[in-house]
C-alpha cells in the first residue's frame, strides 16, 4: 500500500497519517509548516483501505510538535514518531483544553475586536460537541468551523 | 492579589465575610473613614455610567481615600488609539486599585491581565457587573436576614438582563434557594443559565404570569422589558403591562416580600408601589455604597476581613 511505504520510508521524524482528505492543507497551515526550516512532505488524496482517500504529512528529523491543534482539526488522524526507521511512539489525539490563536472570536462586542494585540484564547466547553468558549466574552464557537 | 472580575470570583465564605464587613460599615461608617487614607482609586469609565461611578467614588471617599479617573471614554487616551492594555499598565503606577467600566465584553479581564494592582469590574458590556450583585445580595441580607432558604422571583427580561444572570448564579450557591422565573416567552432565561442551574440541581420554575407567582416569593427582582427586544410593536404593547408591578398586583404577595430593582426604573414598577414598605429598591442604592466600601477595603487592606 502506497501510504504504508511512505510511512516506512522516513528514518527519523513524525508522520501524521489518516488525515481526512482535504484537511491536510489546513493542518499544514495551522502547524506553520509553510514556514518550517526542515523537510516536510505532504501527500494529498493517497489511497486508503479504511478511508478511501486520505492526506499524509511527513516531517523529517523533528520529533516534537504542538499536537493539540492537530486534535482540533482532525481528531481521527494518527501520529507516529519515527526513529531509526521504526515507529517508537504513537501519540493519542485529544481535543485541546485551551487553544491560542487557532480559533478566532467573531463577536463584535468582544474586547478582542478592538484590542488587536490580545491573543484569541478559547477553552473547551463540551468535548462531545466540540464546543469552545472565548476566554473573554464567553462566546461559543464550534471547533468544526475551523 | 485579589480582583473582582466575575460574580463567582469569591467563594461563598469570602463573600459572606465581605458582606459582614459591609454591614459593620453601614452600622458605623465613622469607624472606617480613615481606613484608606492616602490610597488612590482609579475610576476608568470608558463607557459612561453615572450611577455606578458615583457609588464607587462615594465609597472610596467615605473610606478616606482619593479618586482619579475619567467618566467618558471619548476623553481618554484610548480614544486616540492607545490600547486598553497600555492604559492599564500606565494607570497601575498612578493608583492602588482600578475600577473599570467598558462597553466590550471581557474588557475587565484584559485589564486584570495587565494590571499590577487589584481590578474591579464595574460592568463589561452585556457580560458581568459583579458589584451590582454584591449590592443586591447585601440588600437581601439586610431585609431578609439570610441568603439561604429563599424563593427568589425574577420578573421581566430574563434573557438579556445581565444583573439577573449574575444574581441567579451567585445566590444559587446558597442552600435552599429556589427560583421562580416570570417572563414573556421570548425573554426566558438563556440556555447557559439553564445548564448552570441544572448541573448544580438548583430548583427553578418558569411561567409568564406574575400574579400567581408573587404569593410564593420571598424576594422579587424586577427588571425592565424593553421595547427594542421585540420584533413588533403590537407584541410589546400586549406584553409589557403583564410585567409591570403595581399595588393591585401586590395584593397577592406575601407581607414579608422584598422588592428589588437594579434601577434606573422606567415604567416597570408603578409609582404607587414606592410607598409600600416591601419596596426596598431605593435603599438598595444606598447599600451599594457600603458593599463597594467593603470591597475596596478588602482588596486594598485585606486585614479588615474576618
Ligand atoms: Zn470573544
Amino acid at each position: 500500500m502506497a501510504g504504508q511505504r511512505l510511512v516506512n520510508s522516513i528514518e527519523k521524524g513524525i508522520v501524521i497519517d489518516h488525515i481526512q482528505a482535504g484537511m491536510g492543507i489546513k493542518l499544514f497551515r495551522y502547524l506553520n509548516l509553510d514556514k518550517a526550516g526542515f523537510t516536510v512532505v505532504m501527500i494529498m488524496n493517497a489511497a486508503s483501505k479504511r478511508m478511501g482517500r486520505k492526506d499524509i504529512i511527513k516531517i523529517q528529523d523533528i520529533t516534537d510538535l504542538d499536537y493539540t491543534v492537530i486534535g482540533l482539526i482532525d481528531h481521527r488522524a494518527t501520529i507516529s514518531v519515527i526513529d531509526g526507521g521504526k515507529i517508537i511512539a504513537k501519540k493519542p489525539l485529544t481535543l485541546p483544553s485551551t487553544v491560542q490563536n487557532v480559533l478566532y472570536c467573531k463577536n463584535p462586542r468582544c474586547v478582542t475586536a478592538t484590542e488587536k494585540q490580545m491573543p484569541h484564547i478559547f477553552r473547551l466547553q463540551n468535548a462531545g460537541e466540540r464546543i469552545y468558549k472565548c476566554a473573554y466574552c464567553e462566546e461559543y464557537v464550534n471547533g468544526f468551523e475551523l | 492579589m485579589k480582583s473582582l472580575i466575575n460574580t463567582l470570583d469569591f467563594s461563598v465564605k469570602e463573600q459572606d465575610e465581605l458582606l459582614a464587613l459591609a454591614n459593620r460599615m453601614a452600622a458605623s461608617p465613622k469607624d472606617y473613614n480613615e481606613l484608606l487614607k492616602g490610597r488612590i482609586m482609579a475610576s476608568l469609565f470608558f463607557e459612561p455610567s453615572t450611577r455606578t461611578r458615583l457609588s464607587f467614588e462615594s465609597a472610596m471617599l467615605r473610606l478616606g481615600g482619593r479618586v482619579i479617573g475619567f467618566s467618558d471614554g471619548s476623553l481618554s487616551s484610548t480614544a486616540k488609539g492607545e490600547s486598553l492594555s497600555d492604559t492599564i499598565r500606565m494607570v497601575s503606577h498612578y493608583a492602588d486599585c482600578i475600577v473599570i467600566r467598558h462597553s466590550k465584553e471581557g474588557a475587565a479581564q484584559v485589564a486584570q491581565t495587565h494590571a499590577s494592582v487589584p481590578v474591579i469590574n464595574a460592568g463589561d458590556g452585556g457580560r458581568e457587573h459583579p458589584t451590582q450583585t454584591l449590592t443586591d445580595l447585601m440588600t437581601i441580607l439586610k431585609v431578609k436576614n439570610r441568603l439561604d432558604n429563599l424563593t427568589v422571583g425574577c420578573v421581566g427580561d430574563l434573557k438579556f438582563g445581565r444583573t439577573v444572570h449574575s444574581l441567579v448564579k451567585n445566590i444559587g450557591r446558597y442552600p435552599g434557594v429556589r427560583f421562580l422565573f416570570v417572563s414573556p416567552g421570548e425573554l426566558r432565561i438563556p440556555a447557559f443559565l439553564r445548564t448552570y442551574l441544572d448541573e448544580l440541581r438548583i430548583p427553578y420554575e418558569e411561567s409568564s404570569h406574575m400574579e400567581a407567582a408573587l404569593g410564593l416569593m420571598d424576594v422579587l427582582y424586577m427588571t425592565r422589558v424593553q421595547r427594542e427586544r421585540f420584533f413588533n410593536e403590537e407584541e410589546y404593547i400586549r406584553l409589557k403591562d403583564m410585567f409591570i408591578l403595581n399595588s393591585q398586583k401586590l395584593e397577592n404577595a406575601g407581607k414579608e416580600l422584598a422588592i428589588l430593582h437594579p434601577l434606573p426604573r422606567v415604567n416597570e414598577i408603578a409609582y404607587d408601589v414606592d410607598d409600600d414598605p416591601r419596596a426596598v429598591y431605593f435603599d438598595q442604592a444606598g447599600y451599594g455604597v457600603f458593599a463597594r466600601m467593603a470591597l475596596l477595603a478588602w482588596l486594598l487592606d485585606g486585614k479588615e476581613l474576618g
